[in-house]
């Protein structure tokens, strides 16, 4: 019989296994991680040892409160951001902050502290999060917020569910003014041509960000398509809501040689050469602005067996555009061949000690895991820290403690928050592991 | 509808429940846990479209003389109720309740006994206001005898026994009975185990069971190829069933 393991997104499995249960109260008692729907990359979901008790939050998954004068709303943390949307959405509300992927529970967005197309508007998910209901690793329950043990919530914000297991989230949704969202797209020619564009779309669109032909070299690279978007005022809209697309699930997995720099290039030639227009105004529903890779289940399965990684780092506004463009050449030497590259401009940094966002230019890539992804992690991390920026934990697998550490002015801090409230680090995680030094 | 649902604060009770108040149908929840029933309540509100309040009251399937005043109470809140779900019950592995006699007959009596006078409670005031709708959740485990389900698929297998034959007594007398063969479903109760191939998702499940409560269907599988699958295993003779561990 095989052993049991977890899976992370990125294909990553560690033996393991999950308590399930509604009661996550008491589930997660004498724990020590709590993973919501595994969609982080990396190693942050899955157990620091095979021993290790994980607690599925999935299925506590109730709303205790909501208050539709306000939009306040207070959620068990396995209440994913699909049905948040599904029950919501209808009534006029969205949540204020999204990440690209609606497969993903409250507790999840708190800790990763998740950022979306507005963060240059409205910052990361933390930022609208008022109150937490935790379990601490003494196995106390507290409630934290701005005002109280406001230095547990801001470690906790962003802080990959170390603190303590988040059991309840209270949040504040925002109204929409129709389920609709009015979007312009843009064909952009290179990264310098982007980065003004999106640059000239911030203060014009609460909504933005830019898919990149990251195979492009030479005048071509960093050519893409910028999408902003708002969302629709009523007189703008369908009378009707959008209807929801057809579920379908990524059949097979491919084998590994599938996804290579010769198919990522005809995907990103015919990507890019679709958006035959220079500019286009249309009105697309929710689903496809905010989550166009939802539409295939278990997509995934596309890179094969070796699995994945995302790498996302935020290139400090202070070094201008020539640090991105030196960051797009070097990723483009280094042959991260992807169908997946996203730039976005964000906004300033949050409160959370470990939040990642700060105010410059962030660009995710995903890259399939080959002999040569350390060297190409190291490599990106070593300019990454050059320049004053930093890698998203939510993504990571492979950066090395020294990176991290050098990367990451506010660690000790965090490490203090962990001492204080966790100081035998009962609660950790395989990254934890690889980057706090927990023990393993 | 204005339905009772009997262990709607977890697992595929949860998700009858929010399917029916989604549907706008009036839901009253009972429990064992006052909290947790609380929560429950509250989620089910939040779900509304309308702004009602979702009573609740405390039963437990241990405790039988308790039954007949949660019904009452469920009738003042709704002011009659005209549909019951029962999806509260207790699961044990077969080793488990090898192991410990005392586990076992409590599994007995609370899947079966207690089920079986709880649903006499309610289908008598069903009757008495002309009829009405009882959804119980017995399960495939009673479909045919199976080494590793012995003792609770016997259980089940008499609810099941039970519930067909209240289908073929009253149901001219305007009581749909329906009984609710789940497979195995990824809830709290089945945490831990292996999911077999064909395993059910609650909500899946819970859209698949208030369809058949809508049609006043007497029976369905849940997820339906388990119908498929429940057919070729009781057609297996004997000397197979003795030979395969399913």
């Amino acid at each position: 019989m095989s052993e049991a393991t977890l899976s992370a997104w990125g294909r990553l499995a560690l033996p393991g296994v999950e308590l399930l249960g509604e009661d996550l109260e008491s589930l997660s008692r004498g724990t020590t991680l709590s993973r919501g729907m595994g969609r982080s990359y990396g190693d942050s979901s899955l157990p620091a040892l095979g021993t290790d008790r994980v607690v599925s939050t999935r299925l506590a998954n109730r709303i205790l409160a909501f208050d539709a004068q306000t939009g306040v709303v207070r959620a068990e943390a396995g209440l994913s951001l699909v049905e948040l949307n599904r029950l919501f959405m209808p009534r006029g509300f969205f949540p204020p902050v999204t990440p690209g992927t609606k497969f993903v529970t409250l507790g999840g967005m708190v800790a990763s502290d998740v950022h979306g197309k507005n963060h240059h508007c409205e910052g990361c998910f933390g930022a609208h999060v008022r109150s937490l209901r935790m379990r601490l690793a003494d196995d106390s329950i507290v409630t934290c917020s701005r005002t109280e043990l406001p230095d547990l919530f801001h470690a906790t914000v962003g802080g990959m569910g170390l603190l303590g297991h988040i059991l309840e989230v209270e949040f504040t949704l925002h109204r929409i003014a129709s389920p609709w969202i009015f979007m312009e797209s843009e064909r952009v020619r290179d990264i310098d041509e982007f980065l003004a564009a999106l640059g000239r779309a911030a203060p014009r669109w609460p909504m933005t960000m830019g898919w990149i032909d990251c195979l492009q070299r030479g005048r071509s690279m960093g050519r893409g398509i910028l999408m902003a978007g708002r969302w629709a005022e009523p007189h703008e809209a369908p009378k009707e809501p959008p209807r929801a697309g057809p579920e379908l699930t990524f059949p097979v997995e491919l084998p590994n040689w599938a996804l290579n720099p010769t198919t990522a290039s005809l995907f990103n030639m015919a990507y890019y050469w679709r958006h035959t227009q220079q500019r286009v105004e249309t009105l697309v529903a929710p689903e496809p602005f905010f989550y166009p890779l939802d539409a295939i289940l278990q997509w995934n399965l596309a890179y094969g067996p070796r699995g994945f990684t995302q790498y996302q780092c935020v290139l400090p506004r202070a070094g201008g555009p020539a640090a991105v463009r030196a960051f797009m050449e070097l990723l483009t030497r280094l042959g991260g061949a992807s169908p997946l590259c996203v730039i976005k401009d964000c906004g300033p940094e949050g409160e959370g000690l470990l939040s990642f966002p700060l105010e410059g230019t962030s660009i995710a890539v995903d890259m399939a895991v080959s002999p040569d992804i350390q060297r190409i992690v190291d490599q990106l991390n070593e300019f990454v820290i050059e320049v004053g920026g930093r890698i998203y934990l939510t993504k990571d697998r492979f950066t090395r403690p020294e990176h991290f550490r050098a990367m990451e002015p506010r660690l000790e801090r965090f490490l203090a928050a962990r001492e204080k409230w966790d100081p035998h680090r009962r609660l950790r995680s395989a990254q934890s592991v690889r980057l706090f030094g927990d023990r393993a | 509808m204005k339905a009772v649902v009997l262990g709607g604060t977890a697992g595929m009770g949860r998700a009858v429940a929010r399917r029916l108040v989604e549907r706008g149908d009036e839901v009253f929840l009972m429990g064992r846990d006052a909290g947790d029933l609380a929560r429950s309540a509250a989620d089910l509100e939040a779900r509304q479209s309308k702004s009602a309040r979702v009573g609740y009251a405390l039963c437990d399937l241990e405790k039988p003389e308790g039954f007949a005043a949660a019904l009452d109470e469920a009738d003042r809140a709704l002011g009659g109720f005209d549909t019951v779900v029962v999806t509260a019950g207790m699961f044990a592995t077969q080793d488990a309740l090898e192991a410990d006699v005392e586990l076992t007959r409590r599994v007995l009596t609370v899947n079966y006994t207690n089920t079986v006078v709880f649903c006499e409670h309610a289908r008598k005031r069903l009757l008495a206001r002309g009829g009405g709708q009882l959804t119980v959740f017995s399960s495939v485990a009673g479909d045919r005898g199976r080494k590793p389900v012995a003792l609770y698929g016997s259980s089940k297998a008499g609810l099941s026994h039970y519930l067909e034959s209240l289908d073929h007594k009253f149901h001219a007398k305007g009581l749909s009975v329906l009984c609710v063969k789940p497979g195995f479903v990824k809830t709290g109760m089945t945490a831990g185990l292996k999911p077999p191939p064909f395993a059910g998702e609650p909500d899946a499940v819970a859209k698949h069971v208030v369809g058949a409560m809508v049609a006043r269907k007497p029976l369905v599988y849940a997820p339906s190829i388990w119908a498929l699958v429940m057919l070729v295993i009781r057609f297996l003779p004997r000397f197979v069933m003795r030979k395969i561990g399913f």
